[in-house]
């Protein structure tokens, strides 16, 4: 039974291999996307313009209280038709499509991102006042003060809470299965119907992202140790 | 934006948030004791014990629901021992199985939200607690316990919310609650947005209610923080 794991041509060894490869890409790119996402909504919940924070404020409401699959169902039936009626403004009136990997990417960003935003908004104001104040003094420019003193403080503090984030997205990658992409789960899913094994590669499934979770968690205490460098402990 | 089709979906689309609240409702207590015994367990210094359910928290909360959905409902069918077992009947239908997979799901999330909490409780009241001459069960149940479930509270609103959503993947397995039915309507209509957006609405009024459910659990069980008329 165990050989339908192998690698070769009756195994499923190597579509599994490349479905972990594509959960991991899929994975990253939303997680960026989220942070990209986090870092526009974090900024626009600070900012001074009341219409900007309201924006940010019904987008991590709703994309929160809002189950994933709803959000991966809603881009994926209708991405193509938002994204046609765009181009109809610009004057292209043809047939656009998009790809799976495109669609899971926006989908699981936006949800990552929603999460991200409450992680960074909270990181910022977690930098005491007193240094932005005393990078002032010092003739700093705005930029220079977000390079220097904001950015790496806000990352030390951000840091476990986007851990937190980055286990959200790669579960929920999990969900784009539903759109046929190769990841690990709808790689498992069509070997499971077609050797009649389920549990088997399910279990497998199971096994590889708790791999992946593992590793991630690992590699986030890294980054952790590495941010707070030159930190007192106490 | 079809605004009429809305409207009509509006009634359909509630109908299936019985459902919905079954499952939570459902996997929710379910989960509430195997959380406890979980938790109690890990806390217990039993080697054995701490071991086993440790692993059960681990690799429930490092896997997709979806995984222990599929593992539960496609998985377990697959041994000639399960499909001969009184369990069976069980196990067949799609509503047992979600439950089952919702209700180890979390489990594993509240176990460690309990733990912590019950890790938690000042020391000194438990000391407080055995000078008065509390036997340990008593001590546990009249001063670890109730504080433990006021302070998990916060965390626990999460949890709900998050049950709530996870719901939804009960439609990957047949089940027509909301997401379910939003799926079928919409292959009849074609009408996406509008359907998704009724269907969005509806979990967020579930979620706004169940939140505001958690914070005034959180008003009546602490009294003492209330400003004194």
């Amino acid at each position: 039974m165990l050989d339908l794991l192998s690698f070769g041509p009756n195994g499923w060894g190597g579509q599994l291999l490349a479905g972990t490869a594509m959960t991991m890409a899929v994975a990253l790119s939303s997680f960026l996307l989220g942070l990209l996402f986090g870092a526009g909504g974090a900024a626009a919940k600070l900012s001074q313009n009341v219409a900007l924070r309201g924006v940010a404020e019904v987008y991590t409401t709703v994309v929160r209280g809002v189950p994933e699959l709803l959000v991966i169902y809603l881009l994926f039936f209708g991405g193509s038709g938002m994204v046609m009626a765009v181009a109809r403004v610009f004057g292209y009136d043809g047939y656009i499509e998009l790809n799976a990997f495109s669609i899971g990417v926006a989908s699981v960003g936006l949800i990552s991102g929603a999460y991200s935003t409450e992680v960074i908004r909270g990181a910022v104001q977690a930098v005491p006042f007193g240094q932005i104040e005393a990078a002032r003094a010092c003739g700093m420019n705005r930029w220079l003060i977000l390079r220097r003193v904001l950015v790496p403080q806000t990352l030390r503090y951000a840091l476990p809470g986007l851990g937190n984030v980055w286990q959200l997205t790669l579960k929920d990658t999990a969900l784009i299965s539903v759109t046929a992409l190769a990841e690990i789960m709808r790689v498992s899913h069509v070997a499971a119907g077609s050797t009649r094994q389920p549990f088997l590669f399910y279990s497998t499934a199971a096994a590889l992202y708790l791999l992946l979770t593992t590793v991630s968690t690992t590699a986030f205490e890294r980054a952790e140790r590495y941010a707070n460098r030159g930190v007192r402990r106490v | 934006m079809n605004w009429e089709l809305m409207l009509d979906s509006i009634p359909r689309l509630a109908g299936a948030v019985p459902l919905t609240l079954e499952l939570v409702g459902a996997a929710l207590a379910c989960g509430a004791v195997v959380a406890f015994a979980t938790a109690l367990l890990r806390l217990s210094g039993n080697r054995v014990a701490a071991g086993v359910t440790g692993a059960y928290v681990f690799v429930f909360r490092g896997t997709p629901l979806l995984v222990q959905i599929f593992l539960i409902y496609y998985g377990l069918g697959q041994f000639e021992a399960v499909r001969e077992s009184v369990l069976w009947p069980f196990l067949r239908e799609p509503m047992w199985c979600a439950i089952l997979a919702l209700t180890l799901n979390t489990g594993a999330y509240t176990s460690e939200i309990l733990r912590g909490a019950i890790l938690s409780v000042p020391h000194g009241q438990i000391e407080a607690a055995r000078a008065c001459g509390m036997s340990r069960v008593l001590v546990f149940r009249r001063i670890i316990l109730p504080v433990a479930i006021r302070q998990m509270l916060p965390a626990y609103g999460n949890e709900v919310i998050l049950m709530v959503k996870a719901s939804s993947l009960a439609s990957t397995i047949t089940m027509l609650e909301i997401t379910g039915l939003a799926r079928k309507i919409i292959s009849q209509t074609f009408a996406v947005f509008e359907i998704f957006i009724v269907a969005g609405a509806l979990y967020l009024l579930i979620n706004f209610l169940a939140s505001r459910l958690v914070k005034y659990a959180e008003w009546r069980m602490t009294p003492y923080l209330r400003a004194r008329a």
